[in-house]
């Protein structure tokens, strides 16, 4: 693997049982929840709910954050809470789908009146014979093939022949794992039987109603709910282009012959295929994008949006083969009609059955051929089997989990009918009904419980939830709203008969695409015309609903490889991109007196763990057997008892916990911040102070922070000048300090003072700083010494340091000489100096992460200030950097303006203080390399001072043990950190990725973003610590090696020609961009600062701003029109196609906008229309428009409308709000925006058809 | 005069298979947790040089004494010493930096260094030893 960072060398150590975290806790209590959710919304700030007051219940053998470095071994200590076990088997009811939906407030209330509702669904099913039968069937057939799904799931990974069968599959383009998913299906069939006799139906409805806040909810109502809930719970995912949708379409309807053809099954599945075509069939019938739709959602999923389609899926589901009767009750009710749905639901219901009889008995046919697997699985799954087998000993309540099992059918009938059932009526009582609850709830997961522990058996549920998509397709975006009447009639027919079908179409309906070959060199638009989302792991709906969102946690290969001889082959990055403290809109927070954690590693529990009994859960990552503490018992959401499956903490896959003392080596401090300022002839001149202290004095107010909030001022010359803003000074004392190999604190105590106590003084001190120095004569800076300053100002708490610095440090400690050579700016050889000259500042800066200090630096130099050195401060305290060349207040008013947005942006933006974060994974990976701004204090330890929202971190992996006794890995990412409230909370993410053992899986599921913002971060530490040319080349062998070793495994294709599978197809592209990036590009005049700086930003940057960076995005917007365009709050928000980045898209005719992340251009042709320019601009034409312009005007016509609420959009949701330069085509600025045109020509640089030549060239050598 | 040589060389030879184990047993600390790579690399790097210094001084000697098998056995790693310690970039806190241990291995290379080395100083021992 020649990826820039070198050779794959095996993690650096081994895993060592992480300590930062209390000791598992024994306090039992339950959570007192009174009226009003505990859980309430977490936007942005944190809205804080009951503190339990448990402290101090827990070991205090912990590793707090705090600046100790000094850490003793064995923390891991912990009060193992020895409860009865009940012997009765919940089963492994691990990630029950209906529960929190939303953990909003809403919820509560929502969750109660679904629990009121749900017994009424055993009497349904016993008065109705049509289901019931069904069900009755399906548990018998159940019964008999409980074993097989096991089998034949193994029999996919292991039979060649399956292989052969998939290989043929693939090389038409489709995926090869369409054979496995068939036969998966097959076995998987059984398992949605069990599920519906016990209604999972009600729950998701109550649930999702309320969420929306409109708890006048009926039960009766739920078929028409699907149309209500798809539109409500998807704001708006984009919809995919109608040309994708069709491809996928297409795709999808291949999908259903083909591959249950594939396998080769036996005749009986005949009837059962054509059962599947014929669902399908309306699925594709209906309005253009459902597919397409159901497709984006799963794509963006992941968004909040998502979490709410999968419940209403497996809501229909239920609701179709039990439900039934009360709809047909009330059949005016619903909103959509339901008098349909219900007849058809009970003929479904019918046919449900008989294709359960066809699955049960194909079933078997696959398995014979794997015994031998079986039995092997059989070992690893200790609990799932165990559990089938026993589940029909005596149980306190018996009726909930003994469906769970799925192994036990006559429990299920007699626990379903037996509950208590107060009819349809719905239920808002909020008392608890622990036994009739889990019945309904059970069955599901039960399903989905099984793959977690272990291998094999993980992808069956997903199968069984397949019908998810088929769901999730109707309802999201603007455009399925016609479509969606139709469905909720629909649905019954394509959850039952389809299950299975749905599913795989649906799950590996991206597989087609990212598999299909392509001849780059051939395929002129490989850029597609709408963004490019992350790949969506192939894994079952349940897990992929609750897997964590692509924007907070990545991975380059969505498809783990098993052992690291195929991650070689496959010459491909591994590594995980993180984004952990991205603002939310939603966050369950979790106040609890024990956070459940592992015992060995560590690990919180998550939504991908395993119960193994009601009382036992088994790690997902070192798969330690667990107790359940007493406390986790109790569902505070729901206020039901005896459902760990429902807590919060195994719905969602990101959450945030309140912890405890336990977490903490001292109180949590406050937020104190200083604010060191150059002052120096240079940096007056420049004027930034005026805008700093404006927005400051607009701020202050807004600073995260409570009552305890301390600031203090520094600014310094050539001397150190220090300010008293003691509370009861008439007006600031400035300290002056000239000592400065010396540095001491003239007075300690005031120079930080509280934010509100003198809030009077420090406007006063702010008014005045920028006049302060204006006859100043001193060009001297003694940075060094000021920053000394600061940290021993600081280290009592810890906090944030802002230095503004505005030339090279001249003066005492640190300082710098002027490294640059001008005449090499646009040397191709050699680039010097990336590194740092002195280890004064990384010293510093692990001093000031030690005293929990963050130090951010904003450089505004005009000429060269040695960034690469003076990073350093930030790099390893986890601070951030801001780099403003040649900045000046009124000469470069662009820079000005940025600089007052993002200062908005930096002082009022969310921060955590004292922060670790720790990354965990599945045993047999390890991590070896970290990328971000931090300090790795041990193996899997990174200190992080402060924590932003704007930080993203990336991580590489090894694979150090074969993971071929494991289906699914797990990631997960902790973040233990103080909030601006002096709250310790710990947020928490885990993601969840299957691993595959064929190459061909592995291509399928690359991440290709990813896999470029990996491999940058890579060459960044390339060229540092080697050189620039090195990690040039580097990156072209990356391409290289990736695509000849996939040209290696496709034989049956001509090797002349530069073949690429769909997934990789815009990694040419991207290594091009990240070759002409700032950061690497050699030939073309670059700063050495600002060559530094965009590998500072590539290191520190979260992906999605960085593919920006990489390659930006280009549209064409003098021709905006609705079309396709999405509504966001009564806004109509045009969506234009992307343009390949090259000249050739440019017309003199057209206006275009580039958005490269930080700064957009619109390029505007000679030739444009005049009435766009007049229309939008409010110039009368081209020639009058001014060369500097960077705002639009606010004008009342359509088009302006338009382009502006375009540009609105795509700033927001955005954290530093880009700066907009309008480029006449024949203005000297052109060449900036000319630059980013990456598909085309330099004079120093490959076109990229010429780099595909290249990379041709060098795969054949 | 022999004698002396080689007395002086054994117990030089015993301070660095002591210094080794050191090295290692610091690093093994690190990779389990119980120290973090700051102190490890501060106190890892005071003893970079008296090892360098130690290493060349048994080299030169060797070569003073004219035992040249010796000479040139020592001679490799005692080259390998300086190159490492003159490699160090600038911005580095020493042959070992606390920003990077963790990275890329380097933790394990290093690892594999100590014991290496610690295998040579046991090799060299018993040779001054039985001379």
């Amino acid at each position: 693997m020649s990826a820039p960072a070198g050779s794959p060398h095996p993690a650096a150590s081994a895993r060592i049982p992480p300590k930062f975290g209390g000791a598992a806790a024994s306090g039992a209590a339950a959570l007192a929840g009174p009226g009003p959710a505990p859980h309430q919304q977490n936007g942005p700030a944190h809205s804080q709910m009951q503190v339990p007051s448990g402290y101090g219940l827990h070991h205090p053998n912990y590793i707090a954050p705090s600046g100790h470095f000094s850490q003793g071994p064995g923390k891991m200590t912990s009060l193992p809470l020895e409860s009865q076990h009940d012997d009765y088997y919940s089963g492994l009811y691990a990630v029950p789908t209906q529960n929190v939906v939303t953990p909003s407030t809403a919820n509560q209330s929502g969750v109660q009146q679904m629990y009121g509702r749900g017994p009424p669904a055993p009497h349904v099913v016993g008065s109705t014979p049509g289901s019931f039968q069904g069900a009755a069937s399906s548990a018998s057939h159940l019964y008999t093939s409980a074993s097989q799904p096991y089998s034949s799931f193994v029999n996919h990974y292991n039979s060649p022949a399956l292989y052969s069968a998939n290989s043929s599959v693939a090389s038409q383009g489709f995926p090869s794992t369409c054979g496995h998913y068939a036969m998966s299906t097959v076995s998987n069939a059984v398992y949605p039987n069990v599920s519906y006799p016990s209604l999972p139906a009600d729950d998701p409805y109550g649930q999702i109603f309320t969420s929306q806040n409109a708890p006048t909810v009926r039960p009766v109502k739920d078929n028409s709910f699907p149309g209500q809930n798809t539109v409500i719970s998807h704001p708006s995912p984009l919809p995919p282009p109608p040309s994708q949708q069709h491809q996928q379409q297409q795709s999808l309807s291949g999908y259903s012959t083909l591959s249950w053809s594939a396998p080769g099954l036996p005749p009986t599945q005949d009837s059962l295929v054509r059962n599947h075509t014929g669902s399908l069939a309306p699925t594709n019938n209906n309005p253009t994008n459902t597919v397409a739709d159901s497709l984006s959602c799963a794509v963006m999923q992941n968004v909040q949006p998502r979490k709410s389609s999968p419940v209403v899926s497996t809501v229909l589901s239920g609701a179709s083969s039990t439900r039934m009767p009360p709809a047909a009750k009330h059949p005016g009710e619903p909103v959509t009609p339901v008098t349909q749905p219900s007849e058809l639901l009970q003929h479904k219901g019918m046919q449900y059955g008989e294709y359960v009889n066809n699955q049960a008995s194909s079933a078997p046919t696959p398995l014979s051929s794997t015994s031998d697997d079986e039995e092997e699985e059989e070992e690893d799954e200790e609990a799932g089997v165990d559990s089938s087998s026993t589940t029909s000993s005596a149980s306190p309540m018996p009726n909930s989990y003994d469906a769970l099992e799925g192994g036990s059918y006559p429990d299920v009938h007699s626990s379903s009918a037996s509950s208590p059932a107060p009819d349809p009526a719905p239920d808002p009582d909020p008392v608890p009904a622990p036994a009739p609850v889990p019945a309904p709830a059970a069955p599901q997961p039960s399903k989905m419980a099984k793959p977690f522990g272990y291998g094999y058996p993980i992808l069956q549920p997903g199968y069984q939830n397949a019908t998810a998509p088929l769901n999730s397709g109707v309802h999201p975006s603007s455009q399925g709203y016609s479509g969606y009447q139709q469905y909720p009639q629909q649905y019954p027919g394509v959850n039952q008969l389809s299950s299975g079908l749905g599913g795989l179409s649906l799950q590996s309906s991206p597989q087609p695409e990212s598999l299909r070959p392509i001849n780059l060199t051939q395929e002129r638009n490989v850029l597609p015309m709408t963004p490019v989302w992350a790949p969506v792991p192939n894994l079952n709906l349940e897990l992929k609903k609750l897997n964590c969102s692509p924007d907070s946690f990545r991975c380059t290969l969505t498809n783990i490889p098993q052992t690291q001889a195929l991650l070689n082959k496959a010459k491909l990055p591994l590594g995980l991109l993180l984004h952990p403290f991205r603002d939310l809109t939603q966050l369950p927070v979790i106040t609890s007196n024990t956070i459940v954690r592992c015992r060995s590693c560590r690990t919180y529990i998550n939504p991908f763990v395993s119960f193994i009994d009601q009382r036992r859960w088994k790690c997902n990552l070192c798969y330690r057997v667990n107790d359940v503490p007493e406390e986790f018992m109790y569902n505070p959401l729901t206020r039901s008892y005896g459902e760990p499956h429902k807590r919060p903490e195994v719905q969602n896959s990101t959450v945030e916990f309140i912890a405890s003392s336990d977490y903490m080596l001292r109180p949590p401090q406050p937020a104190v911040y200083l604010f060191v300022l150059d002052v120096s002839h240079n940096a007056v001149e420049a004027g930034y102070l005026t805008i700093l202290c404006q927005s400051l004095l607009e701020n202050l107010d807004k600073l995260p922070g409570d009552s305890r909030t301390r600031i203090g001022f520094m600014t310094f010359d050539s001397t150190i000048h220090f300010y008293n803003l003691q509370e009861g000074l008439s007006q600031p004392q400035m300290l002056i300090v000239s000592d400065i190999d010396d540095v001491f604190l003239p007075t300690p105590d005031s120079l930080l003072v509280n934010l509100y106590e003198s809030k009077e003084l420090i406007k006063d001190l702010l008014n005045a700083l920028p006049n302060m120095f204006t006859n100043t004569r001193e060009t001297h800076s003694a940075l060094g010494p000021a920053l000394q300053a600061a940290f021993k100002l600081m280290s009592p708490t810890g906090g944030r340091v802002s230095v503004f610095q505005t030339q090279l440090p001249s003066l005492g400690a640190g300082l710098l000489q002027s490294r640059e050579d001008p005449n090499q700016r646009s040397s191709t050889k050699v680039v010097q100096h990336l590194g740092p000259a002195t280890d004064f500042y990384k010293k510093l800066a692990l001093d000031c992460s030690g005293q929990q200090t963050a130090v951010d630096l904003f450089l505004l130099s005009s000429q060269y200030s040695d960034l690469a050195s003076l990073a350093c401060m930030s790099k390893y305290s986890a601070g951030c950097i801001y780099y403003y060349p040649s900045f000046h207040h009124t000469h470069n008013p662009s820079q000005a303006e940025k600089l007052q947005k993002d200062l908005k942006r930096y002082l009022t933006r969310k921060i955590g203080f004292e922060a670790v974060m720790r990354i965990r994974c599945t045993k047999g990976l390890s991590m070896h390399t970290f990328h971000g701004n931090f300090f790795v204090r041990s193996t899997d330890l990174l200190s992080l001072a402060n924590i932003n929202p704007d930080a993203g971190f990336a991580v590489q992996l090894s694979i150090e043990e074969s993971l071929t006794d494991t289906s699914l890995v797990c990631f997960q990412t902790a973040l233990l950190y103080t909030s601006s409230k002096g709250e310790r909370r710990i947020r928490v993410h885990t993601l969840c990725l299957p691993v595959v053992s064929s190459l061909a899986d592995v291509y399928a599921g690359v991440d290709v973003q990813a896999a470029i913002c990996l491999l940058a971060n890579m060459a960044v530490d390339r060229s540092v610590s080697s050189s620039l040319s090195d990690a040039r080349d580097a990156l072209v062998n990356a391409v290289v090696d990736s695509l000849s070793a996939y040209g290696s495994t496709v034989s049956n294709l001509q090797h002349s020609a530069l073949i690429a599978p769909g997934s990789l197809k815009l990694f040419p592209l991207y290594v091009l961009a990240l070759l002409k990036q700032k950061a690497f590009r050699t030939g073309t005049s670059t700063r050495l600062d600002d060559r530094v700086y965009a590998m500072c930003q590539i290191k520190s940057q979260p992906l999605v701003h960085l593919m920006k960076m990489i390659h930006p995005n280009l549209y064409r917007i003098d021709r905006l029109t609705d079309e396709g365009a999405i509504h966001v709050n009564d806004r109509v928000v045009p969506q234009p196609p992307l343009q390949k980045l090259s000249a050739e898209k440019l017309t003199r005719e057209g206006a275009f906008l580039m958005d490269c992340g930080s700064v957009f251009y619109i390029w505007i042709g000679k030739g444009c229309d005049n009435n766009f320019i007049e229309d939008v601009l409010g110039y009368p034409n081209f020639v009058s428009i001014p060369q500097k312009m960077t705002h639009l005007p606010e004008l009342d016509t359509l088009s302006s409308e338009r382009a502006r609420s375009f540009i609105t959009w795509l700033r927001d949701g955005r954290p530093q709000s880009p700066i907009l330069h309008v480029v006449k085509d024949e203005s000297p600025a052109k060449t900036e925006f000319f630059q980013h045109l990456i598909e085309d020509r330099t004079e120093a640089a490959f076109s990229y058809y010429e780099f595909l030549l290249h990379v041709q060239q060098q795969i054949c050598k | 005069m022999e004698a002396v040589v080689f007395v002086f060389s054994l117990l030089d030879c015993c301070a660095l298979i002591f210094l080794s184990v050191y090295f290692i047993i610091t690093l093994s600390d690190l990779e389990c947790d119980y120290i973090n790579a700051r102190s490890c690399c501060s106190k890892l790097n005071k003893w970079v040089i008296p090892e360098l210094i130690g290493h060349t001084i048994v080299t030169v000697l060797m070569l003073i004494s004219l035992h040249w098998f010796i000479f040139l056995l020592n001679l490799p790693v005692a080259t390998w010493n300086i190159y490492r310690f003159i490699m160090v970039p600038s911005g580095n806190m020493g042959v070992f930096d606390p920003t990077e241990i963790h990275n890329r291995g380097q933790l394990k290379s290093h690892m594999k260094e100590a014991m290496i080395k610690l295998g040579f100083h046991l090799l060299c021992f018993f040779m001054y030893l039985y001379r």
